[in-house]
């Protein structure tokens, strides 16, 4: 759960709720996105996501980074997706 | 897009290896990474093999599964097993032992016990499961919080009285002056926490280098920035500097996340003093929702045992938290506490010590150069 998970925003989907969905290698879920709304989110951008809240808007290379370093750890990032993908937000 | 390649990262931290050997020779150095996050990389990736034996690296409490008091898990569990309850938690908090099993016992024992992703998820539950209570078991530090702040502004707007919220948030600051002001120990530097920063900024550290004249970085999780980070805490005492530094600018901004702070102080408030494991007692370390939000509050709502229990006796989590031993002088390590049968809770978690050190850090070169010195001294009152 301590894991910030690098995502990009495809889609807002719920404006009142700051629901977007997001794409986090390959796998699609919802995240809230209030906590980065302020900072002018917008579709395309990446964001660093713990327990489903985005919590800062990161650069494409932060991103790639971040995602090559989770893949490093094996098996507890493929514990942390497999959270993720389980995760049904609406 | 080019990205910085895997060789010149390599070239660097061979760079600030030999920087950090010249900097600290002649010395000893003893620095806190703060964040279970870090000691994960730090023993996953093998870091103390590279550092000069003369710079010590102590594990901090900013594990929030570690720190979670026994008590605490006891009332999880009484919560989770009252009538017409779905209970929902993070899943590594299932395997966190209470006085008389885990969560995952309760579970096998009939109550109605969930893991979930996100507190959202747990929104969900009580949206698809009106005719029962839906509990959220919410922990860890402000990183998580105001992602519980959210969900519960959003059970309050949707008027979803079915849902409610055992709030154990706990705050980064107070464990570090805890730390600070403990007799046990000297520390010379803090590496700081990446992400809870992302939260509460730069600004709530200033007392640590103001008052008790430590450096303190905020770092990345990589190993590249956990290196980075040692690098540039000695260099401040090197210039006879003591600065909050931010080593972790690509992704925490010295004010934080405004947003984040005022929903965590719309929603909660906080608690006089909280347990934590191994710390004790911690003044105003904790929160608990406002009264506003008591509707949503399972505290309220339910009768909870409230009991402090002691640590088993063979557990030395507190040491190993406060950073006085380290996780393999724990009599039980790795014989009757590991990952797969825990004591203690610092073997639950992967960012807990203990389990970082089993599973990685004893195959480690510092771990044969240690074994060598350990089998050397004979220990006293050890049978
Ligand atoms: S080995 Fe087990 S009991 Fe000992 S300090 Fe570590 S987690 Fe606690």
């Amino acid at each position: 759960m301590c894991l910030g998970i690098p995502g990009q925003i495809i889609e807002f989907v719920h404006e009142t709720n700051q629901i977007a969905k997001i794409d986090v290698n390959g796998v699609r879920r919802n995240v809230n996105v209030g906590l980065v709304l302020p900072d002018g989110l917008k579709v395309g951008d990446w964001v660093l996501v713990h327990v489903g809240f985005a919590l800062s808007i990161i650069d494409e290379e932060e991103a790639a980074r971040t995602l090559k370093f989770l893949e490093s750890m094996g098996q507890e990032f493929k514990d942390e997706l497999d959270e993720l993908m389980a995760s049904q937000i609406e | 897009m080019k990205f910085v390649d895997e060789f010149r990262r390599r070239d660097l931290v061979k760079k600030l290896q030999d920087q950090i050997a010249e900097l600290s020779a002649g010395k000893q150095f003893k620095i806190m990474e703060v964040c279970g996050g870090h000691t994960h990389t730090i023993y996953k990736h093998g870091i103390e093999d590279i550092l000069p034996s003369n710079i010590d690296l102590i594990h901090g409490p900013g594990c929030p599964v570690c720190v979670i008091p026994m008590g605490r898990i006891d009332d999880a569990i009484a919560i989770a097993k009252s009538p017409n309850v779905i209970f929902t938690t993070y899943g590594d908090m299932m395997r966190v032992p209470g006085s008389d099993g885990s969560l995952l016992d309760a579970r096998a024992a009939g109550a109605d016990v969930r893991f979930v992703y996100s507190p959202l998820d747990a929104l969900k539950v009580a949206r698809d499961n009106s005719d029962k209570e839906v509990v959220f078991f919410a922990i860890g530090f402000e990183t998580t919080t105001p992602s519980t702040a959210l969900t519960l502004k959003r059970a309050k707007d949707e008027g979803l009285t079915n849902f409610s919220i055992f709030c154990n948030h706990i705050t980064i600051i107070p464990a570090i002056k805890a730390i600070l002001d403990s007799p046990d120990l000297r520390l010379d530097g803090f590496i700081g926490p990446g992400h809870v920063s992302t939260i509460i900024g730069l600004r709530p550290y200033q007392f640590i280098t103001q008052k008790y004249k430590k450096p303190i970085v905020a770092a990345g999780f990589e190993p590249l920035d956990v290196v980075q980070s040692i690098y540039m805490i000695l260099k401040q005492i090197a210039d006879g500097r003591c600065e909050v530094e931010n080593q972790y600018k690509r992704v925490v901004r010295e004010e934080g996340n405004i947003h984040g702070l005022r929903v965590m102080q719309e929603t909660m408030e906080l608690r006089p003093f909280f347990e934590w494991r191994g710390l004790g007692f911690i003044n105003q370390s904790a929160l608990k929702l406002r009264p506003e939000f008591e509707a949503w509050d399972a505290e309220v709502k339910f009768e909870i045992p409230g009991v402090r229990v002691a640590d088993p006796k063979a557990c030395q989590c507190g040491e190993v938290l406060k950073g006085v031993i380290k996780p393999w002088e724990c009599r039980v390590f790795g014989t009757s506490c590991t990952p797969e049968t825990p004591i203690g809770t610092c073997m639950v978690s992967s960012e807990g010590a203990c389990a970082a050190y089993y599973n990685y850090g004893r195959f480690s070169m510092a771990a044969q150069r240690r074994n060598i010195q350990v089998s050397d001294i004979p220990v006293i009152g050890e049978q």
